[in-house]
């Protein structure tokens, strides 16, 4: 039992460790000023690694993504804005390398699908809520009630 | 009997199941042929100019020496070009090599002067000159690129990849088509060749 816990909160630390964690391979890869090494992690989060594709060149630990966290470094030392940084490698990835893509034609289907989606839903429930609270009906007629009495008072 | 609303909806599933496997099947179908990948990047540099990159040098001490690559030799095109960005350590780049040897060096002689360029990807000489020499590969030009830095210059994202790249006499070279993945003859022959024809 003793040995399943310590298991379980090994599992939880290293759980823990991996959602917070980067993938700096070696502490050499930080920029010496912290400010500026906070300001690459934050412009290497929004990258996408081009190798493992839903993880950023941060967290990633493919060769490229090490090369292209190199980069960032390199340019934020000579001084280059983080939009430059992002722009530079959107010149040579593509619009896909930006996990929090711009809007354009190409992309306003994926921006806009939540709203789409919430519209459409939207439209399908309106018949069932318009049912639901349509007006109850009309009260029998005298006629009715006097038909209805004879079927019951048959037997 | 009457259709209704009912029946309609009641088919919907079966169409909406339908249409995946129809969407599976050309995407499997093409997967093996080496016509579709699924997490192909479309390259940003498709259809323009050859990006700039740092001269990168031949491979030193070779029998048949193999002149180096650098971006003004993409400026005095002659031919079209297909540049294949490969490595010795890559499994797929040893299986294009029946297909590159038997086609596209058969067609440079041939009706359609295809040069074939290499870019050595993060590889060290000795490794890459006897994988060279295994495979005979048909490259006229053959640049190392060590730290990968000009493999991000062209948006590589592994290997092997590839790229035509077709000389234009009044805008210069252009990139016009980009392959991830083994070169395979279906996808010569569907993707690349249309190039070449239009070409001449």
């Amino acid at each position: 039992m003793r040995v399943c816990l310590k298991g379980l909160l090994l599992l939880a630390v290293c759980l823990y460790g991996s959602s917070i964690g980067h993938a700096i391979d070696s502490p050499d890869e930080m920029l010496p000023d912290p400010v500026l090494e906070q300001k690459a992690q934050h412009i290497g989060q929004q990258l996408r690694c081009l190798v493992c594709q839903n993880e950023s060149i941060e967290e990633s630990s493919a060769p490229l993504a090490k090369d292209l966290r190199h980069i960032v470094r390199q340019q934020l030392q000579q001084g280059r804005s983080p939009k430059d940084i992002t722009l530079w490698m959107t010149q040579r990835y593509g619009e896909f390398i930006r996990l929090q893509p711009r809007f354009s034609a190409s992309t306003a289907l994926l921006w806009l699908m939540p709203f789409l989606s919430l519209m459409i839903g939207f439209l399908l429930a309106r018949p069932l809520w318009a049912r639901r609270t349509s007006p109850p009906p009309a009260p029998l007629t005298v006629e009715e009630r006097q038909k209805l009495n004879q079927f019951f008072n048959k037997d | 009997m009457r259709l209704t609303r009912r029946h309609y909806l009641a088919a919907l599933p079966a169409l909406g199941a339908a249409g995946l496997g129809g969407g599976f099947l050309y995407m499997l179908r093409h997967a093996t042929q080496g016509t579709f990948d699924p997490k192909a990047v479309r390259n940003p540099r498709l259809g323009q100019a050859v990006p700039a990159f740092s001269p990168l040098p031949a491979l030193p001490e070779q029998p048949t020496p193999c002149p180096g690559l650098s971006w003004q030799d993409f400026h005095t095109l002659t031919q079209p070009v297909l540049l294949l960005i490969w490595a010795s350590w890559c499994l797929p780049c040893l299986e294009e090599i029946p297909f590159l040897r038997q086609h596209i060096a058969g067609e440079t002689t041939t009706a359609s002067p295809l040069a074939l360029w290499g870019v050595c990807y993060k590889d060290t000489p000795s490794q890459a000159a006897h994988w060279l020499e295994q495979a005979h590969h048909p490259f006229s030009r053959l640049g190392m690129d060590y730290d990968g830095q000009c493999a991000i210059e062209w948006g590589v994202t592994g290997v092997p990849e590839s790229f035509l790249i077709l000389p234009h006499p009044l805008t210069g070279s252009r990139i016009v088509w980009h392959g991830t993945g083994s070169l395979t003859e279906a996808l010569y022959r569907e993707q690349i060749q249309p190039f070449l024809r239009g070409a001449l």
